[in-house]
């Protein structure tokens, strides 16, 4: 029954995915075809083929500081989050206190507070503080915005981790610090180059917490926005290319890391006795 | 823990046990796990503690290597308080049942793992996990990780990395649990080999009474939390002290009834016995029941006559099924004698039909 169903169903749903996945990932195409179109935004199809743009923008200071600025942000925004998301993770997983329901509730709820929220909020806090906005300031807003995905990452693994090897460390002699640094944390190696992979990408596109927070210098996405407000340029579509190109390969060896810890655990499972 | 060589302790009084576990009782939420248990374990011993899953023996185990905290009692060894020490200050080491390998380290570093965080010089340490590597017959297998290796041979490592420590005390939870039968046999005999020959005390779990058997100088079996009985395989078996033990080891007949003016009567069985007045239930082992094919008894034994219901051939000794007349089935265990079938005298010694408690 249900598959006959399937079946008679499946060229309308055929013909949505495709329609749907058009819509999203078309002006992408275009993006790209466009940043090699020597008459730049306009003409379509693209009549000549050209490397200018991308040429033009190799010798382009501005923007080369806004990527460098975004690098630096997204490394420190990486370094941040994974050490206090780690220390929540471990909190969350091991120990048992009073408020942890909410702590946990609390933990998470950048994950799905809109970014405008987290990026006013911030901004009201440096300026009551009366610190000078600059890439730190918004290296801190990425840095916490994205301990939630750093807490739920590393959460998941812990949860995935023997317990017994840890166990067995201090049955060993080795101190809970000594089990931690030999133990727990290669044990986690997976997990933390996954998650770290994940914030390093969102910190390098982020807008909304970025936009309350920059100070003179400007990241990537705001510089590339600023732009935009002169007119569309071709060198901007060259930008975005490359942008597009390292998020999708960021995203694939995310993708690979995360399934290989998965992958491993569901070898592992039938061992058990 | 200290760095400084590690002698074993000269005890003044030889006979004072290693290890003594005292009135220890442990609960989880409200289930009382562990109800006032006393034992204690002599250097050198191998003590197997015995029960059905769920009876506490891991528990207690993890007591004894301080992943969980007693809720009432306390644990010695060698005259040192343990049970209030972490369980990285404590000379005892743990075989896990899963063996609990490090994966991310070589089988060397897994064995050298326990010797490196307690800071040994580092040319002591490859003395010694060469030893340890040898004593296991694993050395070829030195730079492999532990997932190429095969169960035995991660029981192995595992036995390694607890031994190179040298610890006063060896536990080891269902080691060979997740081996097959004939490997189990064989790692059974390697263990109880090896035990004597470094002389370390072993502290065994297993819930299988046949490997308790096999390898203890003494079980402790444990019933729902509390010792069933502690005494060597030997004694154990020929004298359980509760129906419980005379069922859990080996096979046996329980027999219900009661002694009244110096006469035990189960059934059609009676036998004169010189105690008070009582119900009682008796354990008879079905090897200690005997043909009598001449129908004449001696004054020390019972005789009684029944008839073969069952016979199942086992090689050396065979299992018979015996009605005994009003529906008192027995189980009689023969040396081989070919089919058997209709009546038969059947005798047993007053002696083997042990008075045990409920």
């Amino acid at each position: 029954m249900s598959r006959s169903t399937s079946t008679r169903r499946a060229p309308i749903l055929a013909i949505y995915a495709t329609v749907v996945f058009a819509f999203i990932y078309l002006p992408i195409v275009v993006l790209i075809l466009y940043s090699f179109n020597r008459d730049g935004v306009g003409g379509f199809p693209p009549s000549h083929l050209t490397l200018d743009w991308y040429r033009q923008l190799f010798t382009d200071g501005p923007i080369w500081d806004s990527v460098l600025n975004s690098l630096l942000v997204a490394s420190g925004a990486v370094a941040l989050s994974l050490t206090v998301g780690l220390l929540a993770a471990l909190a969350l997983d091991r120990a048992s206190f009073p408020g942890k329901a909410l702590f946990r509730r609390l933990v998470l709820l950048p994950l799905i507070l809109p970014g405008i929220i987290t990026g006013l909020s911030l901004l009201m806090f440096v300026v009551l503080s009366g610190a000078q906005l600059s890439l730190f300031t918004v290296f801190l807003g990425h840095g916490t915005a994205l301990i939630s995905v750093a807490t739920t990452e590393l959460f998941a693994g812990l949860q995935k981790s023997d317990r017994a090897q840890e166990e067995a460390s201090l049955d060993l002699g080795a101190t809970p610090w000594q089990t931690f640094w030999r133990i727990t944390l290669p044990n986690l190696r997976l997990a933390l180059v996954a998650a770290g992979l994940l914030i390093f990408t969102l910190s390098m596109d982020e807008i909304a917490v970025t936009f309350f927070l920059i100070g003179r210098d400007n990241t990537l996405p705001l510089e590339i926005w600023g732009r935009l407000r002169r007119g569309i340029t071709p060198e901007i579509n060259a930008v975005s290319t490359l942008v597009f190109a390292v998020s999708v390969v960021l995203i694939i060896v995310w993708y690979r890391i995360r399934m290989r810890s998965v992958g491993t655990e569901a070898q592992q499972l039938p061992e058990r006795p | 823990m200290s760095s400084a060589p590690i002698l074993q302790p000269t005890s003044a009084d030889a006979n004072a046990p290693l290890l003594e576990v005292r009135a220890i009782a442990k609960r989880f939420g409200t289930r009382d796990v562990l109800k006032n248990i006393s034992l204690n374990i002599a250097s050198g011993e191998l003590l197997t503690l015995l029960g059905e899953s769920g009876s506490g023996k891991t528990t207690l185990l993890r007591l004894i290597a301080g992943f969980e905290q007693p809720t009432a009692g306390e644990i010695w060894m060698s005259g040192e308080r343990l049970d209030v020490l972490p369980p990285y200050k404590r000379r005892v080491n743990t075989v896990f049942q899963n063996y609990a390998l490090f994966p991310h380290l070589h089988v060397r570093d897994n064995v050298a793992y326990g010797l490196r965080v307690q800071s040994v010089p580092k040319n002591e340490i490859a003395g010694r996990v060469d030893d340890a590597l040898k004593m296991v017959k694993m050395v070829e297998f030195a730079g492999a990780r532990p997932s190429r290796l095969s169960g035995g041979q991660q029981q192995r490592i595992a036995l390694a990395r607890a031994l190179v420590n040298r610890p006063q005390l060896l536990l080891l939870d269902e080691p060979l649990s997740a081996l097959d039968a004939s490997l189990r046999k064989q790692m059974q005999s390697e263990l109880k080999a090896l035990q004597r020959e470094i002389g370390i005390t072993f502290l065994f779990v297993t819930h299988d009474q046949e490997e308790a058997m096999a390898l203890s100088d003494r079980i402790a079996l444990l019933r729902d939390g509390a010792l069933e009985q502690v005494a060597s395989p030997r004694e154990i078996y020929a004298h359980p002290a509760t129906a419980y033990t005379a069922e859990f080891i080996g096979q046996t007949n329980l027999l219900r009834g009661e002694i009244c003016r110096s006469i035990a009567t189960c059934g059609v069985l009676r036998w004169p016995l010189e105690e008070a007045d009582a119900p009682a239930r008796f354990s008879l082992r079905p090897e200690a029941i005997r043909l009598c094919p001449d129908g004449r008894r001696q004054t020390n034994e019972v005789k009684f006559r029944a008839s073969v219901r069952q016979q199942i051939y086992g090689g050396a000794s065979e299992l018979l099924e015996v009605d005994c007349g009003a529906d008192q089935l027995l189980r009689v265990r023969l040396p081989a004698c070919g089919p058997l079938t209709g009546e038969h005298d059947f005798v047993f010694s007053i002696a083997d039909a042990i008075r045990v408690a409920d």
